[in-house]
């Protein structure tokens, strides 16, 4: 009987315990949320909604101070989307063969490179990108200075690779074995079976992995710091370009006044956009399981 | 028991009120440039004054000026010199010196450069390299990040302010090295102190800066880090004590470590 109600207490303390740090993660999500809207909204007000977020012109220290972040937000949408361009082929078709045609030991050699790859931090990719990408881009194309929206579209396409990998992989690898095998009954292909069949059904699961490789692309602020050059430019492809994130992390440290809350404000957007994509994102996959 | 505990939280209340009353009469406060983080931070560890505790505020020389004027501080920190107006209430004492080079890329033939050029180059009047007399090829302009020290001295005492048109801003004067040493055709800025062999340090207007020229003011592109006191308010004790230690001979390798020439003689 005593025994009965200990246990019954441990269950009930466990309980307790992990549902409070279960609502802990919403309460630091929350205060996030609330922090970034409080300090954000009010500098948007005193620059003018259409003038911070349409103005073309990004002055912080100047005399005559002009807040626009049009240059930054289309830097940021370019440049994920670019990343993506260059990183989802890359990395889907990878993932495919690592998870359909490779065998074991090339598997698993590549794969514990993505790993790898995944662990190495921002800053040693913009360092390697600053030596190595920057002087190239320059060299090739032919241009006075090579720090441009290329050099940070082909870094960032390199850092989303990771997650693109695991995930797909994870992906095309949980759709049932059957489905292969009533595919290749029917006559299809090794191929044809992997595109055909797999990748439609593990449609979803890839799509996670687009929408983390989105999020990875647009938070990432260190190494794009580094080969951008982080004027504030609109956006050409080899252009001296600063994204959101570069934005707020250049001129933070030593930002005051109505400067420093334009760089919340800009946080705020950056903020905005990316609960904007996973919503969006989860949206289209929800409405596109139901219809089939 | 109860009682025991009362009476125990009771003493340590006293006592850590004590402490921090007693802390509050011996502590000072500096506020102002960010530039002078560096300096202020190695004079503040180095200080052993009994007890006396030294606070630095980053906020920019001209609210460090404000503090000191307002009486919100004791030490003002400012990366330039007094304004007129400022100098009714207020007095400043020169701590250092902080000279910033111009740097270009070794292979750049070019060894001297002069205000116009200068001025001309940061603005974009001037593109291209030949137009002051080094080989033909587009100017690449590297500067530091919108509120910089280094930036802010670089674009005051060149009289460029608001008008420089980058090609990159990079956060970190090793970033400007780095990219000047990787980059034939690009010219930036950087404390004396801070430049190392991978780039060429031109002489501006014909002098090379060191610290004697700096001293003697021959180098002319630098700026002074002053101490701003107020002349209505005397310092209080523990103030005095910290202010004359960091105007003292003692001091002069650390603020020489700091980066910048120190005015003591």
């Amino acid at each position: 009987m005593k025994n009965r109600i200990q246990q019954d207490f441990t269950d009930i303390l466990a309980k307790g315990i992990f549902t409070f740090l279960g609502y802990l993660n919403i309460v630091f999500v929350v205060v996030i949320c609330f922090y970034l809207i409080i300090s954000g909204i009010p500098a948007i007000f005193k620059v003018g909604f259409t003038d911070f977020i349409f103005g073309t012109r990004w002055a912080s220290t100047a005399q005559d101070r002009a807040f626009g972040i049009l240059p930054f937000i289309l830097t940021s949408v370019y440049g994920t989307f670019g990343a993506l361009l260059i990183g989802l082929p890359l990395g889907f078709f990878t993932s495919v063969y690592l998870a359909k045609f490779a065998n074991k030991k090339v598997k698993s050699f590549v794969e514990s490179t993505v790993d790898l790859l995944a662990g190495i931090p921002s800053v040693v990719f913009g360092f390697i990108g600053m030596l190595v990408l920057v002087p190239s881009i320059q060299y090739v194309f032919d241009l006075p200075d090579g720090s441009s929206l290329l050099a940070a579209i082909l870094v960032l396409s390199i850092m989303i690779l990771p997650s693109i990998i695991k995930v797909s992989i994870g992906a095309i690898q949980s759709v049932p074995y059957e489905y292969e095998l009533g595919s290749l009954a029917l006559g299809a292909n090794r191929v044809e079976t992997v595109y055909k069949v797999l990748v439609p059904a593990a449609r979803r699961g890839i799509s996670i992995a687009v929408v983390l490789g989105v999020g990875r692309a647009i938070g990432e602020a260190m190494a794009v710091m580094m080969v951008a050059g982080n004027v504030a430019n609109m956006p050409g492809i080899f252009e001296s370009v600063r994204f959101l994130t570069t934005a707020v992390a250049s001129e933070m440290s030593y930002s005051s006044g109505l400067q420093r809350e334009a760089l919340f404000s800009i946080a705020l957007v950056l903020f905005i956009f990316i609960m904007a994509i996973n919503a969006v994102l989860n949206l289209v996959m929800k409405k596109r399981g139901k219809t089939k | 028991m109860k009682l025991k505990k009362t009476i125990l939280c009771a003493l340590c209340a006293t006592t850590l009120g004590l402490g921090s009353l007693q802390a509050n009469a011996q502590s000072v406060i500096t506020d102002g440039s960010t530039s002078m983080e560096k300096v202020i931070g190695i004079l503040i560890e180095s200080f052993d004054g009994n007890g006396i505790d030294v606070t630095y505020n980053p906020t920019g020389s001209g609210a460090g000026i404000a503090a000191v004027h307002e009486g919100r501080a004791d030490i003002g920190l400012s990366s330039r010199g007094l304004k007129d107006a400022e100098k009714a209430s207020l007095e400043s004492r020169d701590l250092a010196y902080d000279a910033i080079v111009v740097v270009v890329n070794k292979n750049n033939p070019l060894s001297d450069i002069n205000t116009e050029q200068l001025q001309s180059i940061y603005t974009g009047k001037i593109t291209n390299w030949e137009q002051v007399g080094a080989k033909s090829s587009p100017i690449v302009l590297i500067g530091r990040e919108a509120g910089s020290g280094t930036r802010d001295g670089f674009e005051s005492v060149t009289k460029t302010k608001d008008q420089c048109k980058y090609r990159q801003e990079l956060t970190s004067t090793g970033d400007v090295i780095t990219t000047v040493s990787q980059n034939e055709n690009a010219i930036g800025y950087a404390s004396l102190s801070a430049v190392n062999d991978s780039v060429k340090v031109l002489s501006f207007n014909g002098v090379h800066a060191s610290e004697k020229t700096v001293l003697d003011k021959t180098y002319k592109l630098q700026r002074p880090f002053v101490l701003v006191t107020s002349k209505d308010r005397p310092l209080s004790e523990s103030a005095q004590i910290f202010f004359d230690y960091a105007l003292s001979k003692d001091v002069k390798p650390l603020i020489e470590k700091a980066g910048v020439v120190p005015a003591v003689k």
